[in-house]
C-alpha cells in the first residue's frame, strides 16, 4: 500500500528539485499531447525550447526574451514578497493597468513638449497608480478585515473598463480619426521607453527588473523588515510575539506589488506595447502568480522562471507557426507546467511510502 | 577524392535545388487576433487562408499564428513570419496597425496588409469591408419583422465601423417601420460568448424581438433559440446551424476573393500598396441566404436592396439624413463620402443615447 506520510520538516532537496522535475514532466506529458495532434514530439519541443535561443533567428528571440520576460519577473517579485507573508495580492493585472494608465497619461499630458524630465515623471506615475490602486484591498483589509484576494480580483475588471474607457475617451488620439487607443509613444522621444542599446531587448523595465531581483534578495536575507516577512508566513503567532505589526505589513507588502506592477505597466505602454489600447493588457499579472510560484517565491529562482515562461511563449508561437500547432495545443503546454509544478510539490512536504499491510 | 567531389556537388546541387523550392513558392502568413475556431471574424479570415491554398495548390504556403494579443506579441509574430521568408503577411485586427507599421519598416521586401486600420506605406496596404450595406438590408428586415417594435443591438466597442452599422441599420428599419426603436448594449469585446449571451438575454427580458449584433461568437444566437419569437442575424460568418430560426439572414465577410488576388499580385510581382474598401458589389460583403421564416414579399424587397446595393444603384446613406441632435447631415439625395463614413463618430436622428467614450 502506498501511504503519503509529512516530513518533519519541508524537504530541502525536493523544494529545489520539483521546478526542473515539473519541467521534464512538462516536456514529456507535452509531447505525447504534441504526438497525438500529429506533429512530431521531439520537433516541437526542440522549437519551443530549442530555436529562440539557438536557432536561426537566436539573434532576434533572444532579446525578444527579456523584453517579455521583464514584466513578468517585475510583477512576480512583488507577488512573492506578500505571498511569503500570506498576503495574496491576485490583482497585479488591475495595477499593471492603472500604473500604465497614469504613467501614459502624464507623458500625454506633457506632448508635444520635449524634456529630460518628462520619462522620470511618467516613471513615478506609473509606481503610484499601480501603489494607490493596490492599496485599497490594502486599506480595506486592514481597517474593516475584508479578503484582499477578492478585492484585488475584482479591481482587475474595474481597471479594465477604466482601460477601455481612457482609450475611447480621455486618453484617445485625437489624429487618430476616431478609432480607439491613445497617441503612440514609441514616436514621442521624450516619453519613450526606447532600447538602451539597440537590438538587445535592455529598455528601462529590464534593467528595473533586474534591479528589483537584487533588492528583493538583500531585503529578504538581511533585511530585519524581510525576516518579518518570512516569520510571518511561517510563524504568524510566532511574528506577532516578535513584535511584527500586521497591518503595517500587509501595507506594505501590497503597496511594493502594486508599485511594481504599476512600473511594469508603464515601461510595457511607453515602449514594446508604445500606446494606451482597449486591449493594452495580456495578462502579466496573472501569469506573474505562476512565475512567483514557480520560482519558489526566491528572487533568482523567479528571474529564471519569468525567462523559462518567455521562452515557452516565443517558442510556442514559432511551434504555431512553422509546424502548424493550434494556440490551445501551447496553452495546455503551460498550463502543465504549473500542474505538475504544484503536484510535485505534495513530495517537498510529504514522502512516499510503500507500506507492507500487516497480516492478520 | 572521387567521393569527396561527388558529395560536394551533390551538396551544392541540394542547395540549389532547395533554394529554387524556397524561392518558387510564395509564403503567406495570416496573424489572427481570435481561435479559428470562433465561428465568426477569425474563422472567416482563415477560411480565406484555405481558399488561397485550394486556388494555388504547391504553388504558395500558408502559415498562421492565432490567439495574438495585440501590442509586442503582435509585432513578434509578425517579424518572426518575416524572417522565415514570408513575401506577404495578413494581419487581420485594427489594434495590429502599429505593430504592421513597425514591423513593415524593417523588412521593406515583404507585403504586408492591414485589415479595418488607416495607416499605410510602401508596402502596406489596408483594406476592410463595407459591412454597413450588409447592416442596411439587416434593418430593412428587422424593422419589418418586428412585433415589439424593439430592436436589440449587441455592440463591441464605440469605433466608427461598429457606429455605422448601428446607422445604417437603424436608418433602414425606421424606413419600413416608424415605431421602431434601438436598444443597444456595448459589450467591450469583440469575443466572449459569456457576455455575449447576458447581453442578448437582458435586450429580450426589455422587449426586443429582433437581435442584431457586432460581436463574433454564436452565445446571442443561442441565446435567442431558448426565448420564444426572436430573430437574429449571423454576424461575420453564416452561422447557419442556427437557421431558419432564431438566424433569419446573415452578414457574411468573403475574404477569399482579396486574399487571392493579393496573392496573385506579389506571385506576378505586380502587388502595390492600395485601400480597398469593398462591399456587396465586388463579393466582399455577401448576405447569407434568408430562411423561410421571413415573408415573401419582405425576402423579396431585401433581395432587391441588395441588388440595387450591389450594382451600386443604392446608397444606404443617402439623404436626407440628420444627426442625432437635429442639425442636417445629409440633403435630400445626397450620398455620404468615404471620409465621413471612415470616421463617423455621431448617431443619426432618432436613435436614443449617447456614443460612450
Amino acid at each position: 500500500m502506498i501511504v503519503l506520510e509529512k516530513r518533519p520538516e519541508p524537504s530541502r532537496g525536493w523544494s529545489l528539485a520539483t521546478p526542473v522535475v515539473a519541467v521534464v514532466a512538462t516536456m514529456i506529458f507535452g509531447g505525447i499531447v504534441f504526438g497525438l495532434l500529429g506533429t512530431n514530439p521531439v520537433a516541437a519541443i526542440a522549437t519551443i525550447f530549442w530555436e529562440p535561443l539557438f536557432g536561426e533567428f537566436a539573434f532576434y528571440y533572444r532579446p525578444q526574451l527579456l523584453v517579455k520576460g521583464a514584466p513578468l519577473v517585475l510583477i512576480a517579485i512583488g507577488l512573492s514578497l506578500g505571498f511569503r507573508a500570506g498576503i495574496w495580492n491576485i490583482g497585479a493585472e488591475g495595477q499593471y493597468i492603472v500604473g500604465a494608465l497614469s504613467g501614459a497619461a502624464i507623458g500625454l499630458a506633457f506632448y508635444p513638449a520635449e524634456g529630460w524630465y518628462i520619462f522620470p515623471l511618467m516613471v513615478a506615475g506609473g509606481a503610484l497608480g499601480g501603489w494607490a490602486w493596490a492599496m485599497i484591498p490594502g486599506l480595506l483589509k486592514v481597517r474593516f478585515g475584508t479578503n484582499e484576494i477578492l478585492v484585488s480580483l475584482m479591481l482587475v475588471y474595474v481597471a479594465e473598463q477604466l482601460l477601455a474607457s481612457m482609450s475611447l475617451g480621455l486618453l484617445k488620439n485625437p489624429e487618430g480619426f476616431g478609432f480607439p487607443g491613445s497617441r503612440n509613444l514609441q514616436q514621442y522621444p521624450s516619453a519613450h521607453n526606447a532600447e538602451l542599446i539597440a537590438g538587445t531587448g535592455m529598455h528601462w523595465g529590464v534593467a528595473t527588473a533586474m534591479i528589483a531581483v537584487i533588492l528583493a534578495y538583500v531585503l529578504l536575507n538581511r533585511h530585519m523588515l524581510g525576516y518579518q516577512i518570512r516569520l510571518t508566513g511561517e510563524a504568524p503567532r510566532a511574528a506577532r510575539f516578535a513584535g511584527v505589526r500586521p497591518g503595517r505589513l500587509i501595507l506594505f507588502c501590497l503597496g511594493v506589488s502594486g508599485a511594481l506592477a504599476g512600473l511594469a505597466g508603464l515601461f510595457e505602454v511607453s515602449g514594446p506595447a508604445g500606446q494606451v489600447s482597449i486591449d493594452f493588457n495580456v495578462g502579466y499579472g496573472f501569469t506573474a502568480i505562476i512565475v512567483a510560484f514557480l520560482g519558489r517565491l526566491h528572487p533568482v529562482g523567479i528571474l529564471l522562471a519569468g525567462l523559462l515562461m518567455a521562452l515557452t511563449y516565443i517558442g510556442g508561437e514559432i511551434a504555431q507557426s512553422s509546424l502548424g500547432l493550434p494556440a490551445s495545443a501551447i496553452q495546455v503546454f503551460q498550463g502543465m507546467l504549473l500542474f505538475f509544478l504544484l503536484a510535485l510539490d505534495v513530495l517537498t512536504n510529504y514522502r512516499i511510502r510503500l507500506v507492507q499491510r500487516e497480516r492478520s | 577524392m572521387k567521393l569527396s567531389t561527388l558529395l560536394t556537388g551533390a551538396a551544392v546541387a541540394l542547395a540549389m535545388a532547395t533554394g529554387a523550392m524556397a524561392q518558387d513558392k510564395t509564403k503567406v502568413g495570416f496573424v489572427y487576433v481570435g481561435p479559428v475556431g470562433d465561428g465568426g471574424w477569425t474563422y472567416e479570415h482563415d477560411q480565406g487562408r484555405k481558399a488561397v491554398e485550394a486556388e494555388f495548390g504547391d504553388a504558395v504556403e500558408t502559415v498562421y499564428v492565432e490567439n495574438v494579443a495585440e501590442g509586442p506579441d503582435a509585432e513578434r509574430v509578425m517579424t518572426q513570419m518575416a524572417l522565415n521568408g514570408a513575401d506577404l503577411i495578413f494581419t487581420t485586427s485594427f489594434g495590429f496597425m502599429d505593430p504592421t507599421i513597425n514591423v513593415a519598416a524593417k523588412f521593406p521586401d515583404v507585403k504586408f496588409e492591414h485589415a479595418t486600420g488607416y495607416k499605410r506605406a510602401d508596402n502596406v496596404s489596408t483594406y476592410s469591408a463595407r459591412f454597413y450595406e450588409g447592416r442596411a438590408i439587416q434593418g430593412h428586415i428587422a424593422g419589418k419583422m418586428t412585433q415589439s417594435n424593439i430592436i436589440g443591438y449587441i455592440a463591441s466597442y464605440p469605433i466608427p465601423e461598429v457606429i455605422r452599422g448601428i446607422n445604417s441599420a437603424f436608418l433602414h428599419a425606421r424606413k419600413v417601420n416608424p415605431d421602431v426603436e434601438f436598444k443597444i448594449i456595448w459589450a467591450y469585446t469583440w469575443f466572449d460568448p459569456a457576455k455575449e449571451a447576458d447581453a442578448a438575454k437582458a435586450l429580450i427580458e426589455q422587449g426586443a424581438d429582433v437581435i442584431l449584433q457586432h460581436t463574433d461568437s454564436t452565445a446571442p444566437q443561442a441565446a435567442a433559440a431558448e426565448a420564444e419569437g426572436v430573430i437574429t442575424f449571423g454576424q461575420a460568418s453564416d452561422m447557419a446551424e442556427y437557421a431558419p430560426l432564431p438566424r433569419v439572414s446573415s452578414i457574411i465577410d468573403d475574404w477569399a476573393p482579396y486574399y487571392i488576388a493579393r496573392t496573385r499580385a506579389v506571385m506576378d510581382g505586380t502587388w502595390v500598396s492600395t485601400d480597398t474598401w469593398d462591399g456587396i458589389g465586388p463579393g466582399m460583403v455577401a448576405i447569407g441566404e434568408i430562411s423561410d421564416a421571413v415573408p415573401a414579399d419582405v425576402k423579396a424587397e431585401a433581395l432587391a436592396m441588395k441588388a440595387a446595393i450591389g450594382s451600386g444603384a443604392y446608397h444606404p446613406f443617402t439623404g436626407p439624413i440628420n444627426k442625432q441632435d437635429g442639425s442636417a447631415w445629409l440633403a435630400e439625395g445626397e450620398v455620404a463620402d468615404d471620409g465621413t463614413l471612415a470616421g463617423m463618430n455621431f448617431y443619426v436622428e432618432g436613435l436614443e443615447g449617447d456614443i460612450p467614450g
